[in-house]
């Protein structure tokens, strides 16, 4: 038996403490300790993307980070999303072109799509159409409709120029 | 969970890290950016007992410009350098390469020490040091010492890096304002693993003739490969398709590609003269333009 570590950080505007083997990864902690599952699992070895989620305001593969390592931090996952709307939207732009577009099959891959395109978004909001491709590149579709989520990160760059020229 | 157990500790010092790797050498195991690390320990290829955690040591996370150089502490980010004005100006090859290591989400964790100590024949910074021969600052029980690139890198996935030892720095060597650099490289997609890559960073003299070549190829062979021959056939020729065929017909004594899904050691050898091609021909085009 190991020993154990406390941690605390904050995960969508919410602060969490517990004591973790420094062995389980923020992807576990976020989905076993926390019942925070929109952070899906695909590989565990860092190829595709599906648990990316935003550390200190930075897309990272939540399974190639310890939950140890995350202490102190401030987590943003696919759950917090939602939160990061205009007053009075529902959904964040980026997830309202997901759905305008069909940006989804399966579903599994899009909390890291969207979590990787939120970035993308913060960074720049008119970005090309080779600059999503880019972006995107470290995240996989299984379902290949990668059409599809390309235009939703388009949709959503357009709805939040519009909201930023209101 | 998918690692096998180990204990783990978090220094905030150098030379906390370095009593914690001692104490437990040879069972204990740096942790940098961790981007190479924990697949290797999720897919349990790598049991370590013991991980030294580097990402609290403040002290290794900087870029310093120093006369004709640039020092890089180990643990910096990758996107850190990429995106780091002194490196785009100084030394930009280093920026260019980085491009092409991973993901965002991979160059936001990893660090430029932690590509270079483990040593994956077909990473881009190994081949940018090796090109520019770049030092690395080693320390171990308080004493440290310098290794130059060319003896750093002794096998596959294996550097002059002892267990208990930790790479400080790097210190790369500014690319020259009348240098032109440039990096080729062939993969699947954008940020997979290279099948095979090329850096060559040329100097031209007064007359517009090669006064100096540098050529480094990755993907090829265990290591990053250093194409000497070829180097020095450029050396007093104009640079032009005639002379860069000439020189890339050169490296067959240095290449020894591995055989693999990605692509054959045939393959490999004909992508790695073409890539050298065409790394010549823009490095050229970019001393041009960065001479007008």
């Amino acid at each position: 038996m190991t020993s154990k570590y406390a941690v605390e950080f904050t995960v969508n505007e919410k602060r969490y403490g517990d004591m973790v083997e420094p062995r389980m990864s923020l992807a576990d902690f976020l989905r076993d300790r926390l019942g925070l599952t929109g952070t899906h699992l695909g590989c565990e070895q860092g190829v595709c993307g599906s648990c990316t989620v935003l550390f200190n305001g930075e897309t990272v593969r939540s399974c190639l980070l310890l939950a140890v390592q995350a202490n102190g931090g401030s987590i943003l996952t696919v759950e917090g999303l939602a939160a990061k709307a205009n007053a009075g939207e529902p959904l964040h732009p980026i997830q309202q072109g997901f759905i305008e577009t069909v940006g989804f099959q399966c579903g599994f891959c899009t909390p890291g799509f969207l979590m990787t395109a939120y970035e993308l978004l913060n960074e720049n909001s008119s970005p090309s159409e080779d600059e999503i491709r880019e972006r995107l590149s470290g995240n996989l579709c299984r379902c290949t409709g990668y059409q599809n989520i390309v235009a939703a990160v388009l949709w959503a760059a357009e709805r939040l120029r519009a909201q930023a020229n209101r | 969970m998918k690692p096998a157990p180990f204990e783990y500790v978090a220094p905030r010092t150098v030379e906390e890290a370095s009593a914690a790797l001692r104490q437990n050498n040879p069972e204990g195991k740096i942790l940098a950016g961790g981007q190479s690390l924990l697949p290797l320990l999720n897919l349990r290829l790598m049991k370590p007992k013991f991980l030294v955690d580097l990402n609290g040591i403040s002290d290794l996370d900087a870029i310093r410009e120093t006369p004709g150089a640039l020092s890089i502490g180990a643990m910096t980010r990758q996107s850190k350098v990429e995106h780091s004005s002194l490196v785009r100006e100084r030394c930009p090859v280093l920026a260019e390469a980085i491009r092409h290591i991973g993901h965002i989400a991979i160059r936001h964790r990893g660090t430029i020490g932690g590509s270079l100590v483990h040593a994956d024949p077909a990473a881009e910074l190994p081949a940018v040091a090796l090109a520019l021969d770049a030092k690395f600052e080693l320390t171990a029980k308080g004493i440290g010492r310098i290794v130059p690139a060319e003896e750093f890198f002794i096998d596959y996935m294996t550097t002059a890096l002892a267990s208990d030892e930790i790479l400080l720095q790097i210190v790369f060597p500014v690319i020259r304002p009348s240098s032109g650099y440039a990096l080729e490289e062939i993969a699947r997609r954008h940020g997979d693993f290279a099948i095979a890559g090329v850096v060559a960073i040329v100097d031209l003299d007064h007359g517009g003739k090669v006064a100096e070549a540098r050529i480094a190829l990755f993907g090829v062979a265990p290591t990053p490969v250093r194409a000497r021959g070829a180097e020095r056939a450029l050396l007093g020729r104009k640079p032009d398709d005639e002379a860069f065929r000439d020189a890339a017909a050169l490296l067959d004594d240095v290449l020894d590609p591995p055989e693999d899904i990605r692509g054959s050691q045939s393959y490999r050898k004909h992508v790695a003269a073409i890539l050298t091609l065409r790394a010549l021909k823009r490095a050229v085009q970019v001393c041009a333009s960065r001479m007008s």
